[in-house]
C-alpha cells in the first residue's frame, strides 16, 4: 500500500468522521431504508407480561431518566404507556431522577392523544422525589407518606385512582426505564427482592448488558435503547420515533465497524512496514 | 468528639438497618421508618448544598477570572434562568416559564450534548479500537456482532443465512451467554466488597468519608 496515502488516511482529520457520521444519521432519517425489524427475547416477555395483565391492573412507572437519554428512554416510556392505556391498565408515574418529572409529564400528555383517560383517574404523576434506593423502599410502607401530593401540588389522597393505591400490595406490576444510577437495579432489589413485585422495564442501550444477569427471573423483559423501543413499537403495532430512528441507527453502526475496520488494515500495514524496518520518518 | 459522633451515628444507623431486615418488627420497623424519612430529607438538603456549592465555586472563577471564566457567567445565567421562574413565577406546574424552558431548552441541548457522543465514539473507533492481541480480536468481533445485531442492519446483512442463524441471534446469544455469565461474575465480586465496606465503615475502621485527616 502507498505510504503517503496509509499516513494521511491513518492521521485524517477527525472533522472528516463527524462528516460521515452526519450524513450516515441524516440520509436515513430523510430517506428511510425500512430496514425489517424483530422483536428479541425480552422484548417479547416486556410485552407478554404487560398483555397478560387483566384490565384495570396498577402499573407503577418509575421515569428514572434525563433528557440526555430521553431519545432512548422518552419512545419506549411512551410506548409502554400506550400500551396499558389499549388494555385499560392504570398508570402511577414517579420518578428518582429530577428531570424525569418533567419527562413523565411529557411522555402521558403524548400517550393519552387518542385514549379516552383521565388524569387521576386512570394515571397519575407523582413526581421526583430524593431518597434513590430508600424512596423505593419507602413505597413498602405508605406510597401517600412519600408522595403526599402530585407532580403539581395536588394532594394525591383526593385522586381516584390512588384512593386504593396504598403499597407495593396494591400494584400489580412495577418498571423502571432507567439511564443509570437509581434505576433499574435498585427497583429489582428492593421491589423484587424484598417485596415480591414483578419487575421489568427498559435502559439505555449501553446499560443493557449489565442488567441481562437478572433477565428472566428477577426481571420479567427488557428494553435494550433505541432498538429494544423500536421492538416494542413493533410489537404494539404503532410506529413512533424509535422505529424512524432505527435505520439512521443501522447506518450508523455499520459506519462504526467499517472505521474500526479500515483502523486496524492501516494499523496491521503501518505495522508490518515497522517490522521491516521501513518507517518514514 | 467531631469524629467520634459522626461515627455513633453511622454504627447505630448501620446496625439498625441490618437488624430490621431480619427483625422488622418494633422498634426496629419504626426506627428504619425513621431513618428513611430523614435519609429523604438529606437528601433533598443535599441538593440545595450541591447548587450553593456550584455558586459559589463558580461566582470565585469568576471574580479570579480564572481560566474560561465566561462559560461561568452562562452556567450561573443558566441557574438563575431556571431557578427564579420555579421558585417565584409560576413555579414548576405544567405550563409555566420553567415548564416552557424546561421542554424547549433544557431537554434539546442536554439531547443534543449526549447525540455528540455518537460523533466521538465513530472518531475513537477509527483511532483506538485495535487488535493488538487475541483478547482485543476477540473483543472487537464480539463487538461487531453486537452492534450489527442490535440494529436491523445486522438481520439484512445476513439475510442469505436460515432463520435462527443471523446476526440478531448471535447478538442475543453473546449478551444473555457469555456477557452474562461475565457480569454475574463482575456483580458477586462486587457484592462482597460491598459487604466488607460497609463493615468497614459501620465498624468505624473505614472512616476516609468523614474527610480530613
Amino acid at each position: 500500500m502507498n505510504h503517503g496515502i496509509v499516513d494521511k488516511l491513518k492521521s485524517i482529520d477527525r472533522r472528516i468522521i463527524f462528516l460521515f457520521v452526519a450524513v450516515a444519521v441524516v440520509v436515513p432519517l430523510l430517506y428511510p431504508l425500512g430496514l425489517p425489524l424483530k422483536a428479541s427475547p425480552p422484548s417479547r416477555s416486556l410485552y407478554r407480561e404487560i398483555e397478560s395483565l387483566q384490565s384495570g391492573s396498577v402499573v407503577l412507572m418509575a421515569f428514572d431518566y434525563d433528557p440526555a437519554t430521553d431519545v432512548e428512554l422518552g419512545p419506549m416510556s411512551l410506548a409502554i404507556i400506550r400500551h396499558c392505556f389499549r388494555k385499560g391498565h392504570n398508570v402511577i408515574g414517579m420518578a428518582l431522577w429530577p428531570q424525569g418529572a418533567g419527562l413523565a409529564r411529557t411522555a402521558f400528555a403524548q400517550a393519552a392523544e387518542g385514549y379516552d383517560v383521565e388524569y387521576g383517574v386512570d394515571y397519575v404523576n407523582l413526581g421526583f422525589k430524593a431518597g434513590s434506593i430508600v424512596v423505593i423502599d419507602s413505597l413498602g410502607k405508605s406510597i401517600h407518606e412519600s408522595f403526599p401530593k402530585d407532580v403539581d401540588g395536588r394532594p394525591v389522597e383526593d385522586m381516584p385512582l390512588m384512593r386504593n393505591v396504598r403499597t407495593y400490595a396494591d400494584i400489580d406490576f412495577v418498571m423502571s426505564m432507567s439511564a443509570g444510577d437509581p434505576g433499574l437495579p435498585f427497583w429489582i432489589m428492593i421491589a423484587q427482592g424484598r417485596y415480591g413485585k414483578k419487575v421489568g422495564g427498559g435502559c439505555t442501550a449501553v446499560s443493557a448488558p449489565m442488567l441481562y444477569p437478572y433477565y428472566p427471573n428477577q426481571l420479567v423483559g427488557l428494553l435494550g435503547g433505541m432498538k429494544g423501543a423500536a421492538e416494542y413499537e413493533l410489537l404494539i403495532n404503532t410506529k413512533g420515533a424509535a422505529t424512524k430512528g432505527m435505520d439512521a441507527q443501522s447506518i450508523a453502526h455499520a459506519l462504526i465497524v467499517f472505521f474500526v475496520i479500515v483502523g486496524n488494515i492501516f494499523y496491521f500495514v503501518s505495522k508490518r512496514r515497522e517490522k521491516r524496518g521501513d518507517v518514514r520518518v | 468528639m467531631r469524629r467520634d459522633i459522626p461515627l455513633i451515628i453511622t454504627f447505630v444507623c448501620g446496625l439498625t438497618m441490618i437488624v430490621q431486615f431480619f427483625i422488622p418488627h418494633w422498634p426496629f420497623g419504626e426506627m428504619k421508618s425513621y431513618f428513611q424519612q430523614s435519609y429523604m430529607i438529606i437528601a433533598a438538603f443535599a441538593m440545595i448544598l450541591g447548587i450553593c456549592n456550584l455558586t459559589k465555586l463558580h461566582l470565585k472563577k469568576i471574580r479570579d477570572k480564572r481560566s474560561q471564566w465566561g462559560y461561568s457567567i452562562v452556567l450561573l445565567f443558566g441557574l438563575a434562568a431556571m431557578t427564579i421562574p420555579g421558585l417565584f413565577i409560576g413555579g414548576i406546574k405544567e405550563d409555566t416559564i420553567f415548564d416552557f424552558l424546561f421542554r424547549n431548552a433544557h431537554v434539546p441541548m442536554q439531547a443534543t450534548m449526549f447525540s455528540l457522543l455518537a460523533f466521538f465514539v465513530a472518531s475513537a473507533s477509527y483511532r483506538a479500537f485495535r487488535a493488538r492481541t487475541l483478547d482485543a480480536a476477540l473483543l472487537l468481533i464480539a463487538g461487531f456482532v453486537v452492534i450489527l445485531g442490535r440494529a436491523p442492519i445486522g438481520d439484512s446483512i445476513t439475510w442469505f443465512l436460515p432463520e435462527g442463524y443471523r446476526m440478531s441471534e448471535f447478538a442475543n446469544w453473546i449478551m444473555a451467554v457469555p456477557n452474562t455469565a461475565g457480569q454475574r461474575a463482575i456483580m458477586m465480586g462486587s457484592g462482597l466488597g460491598i459487604v466488607a465496606t460497609s463493615l468497614r465503615v459501620i465498624l468505624g475502621i473505614e472512616r476516609s468519608y468523614l474527610g480530613g485527616e
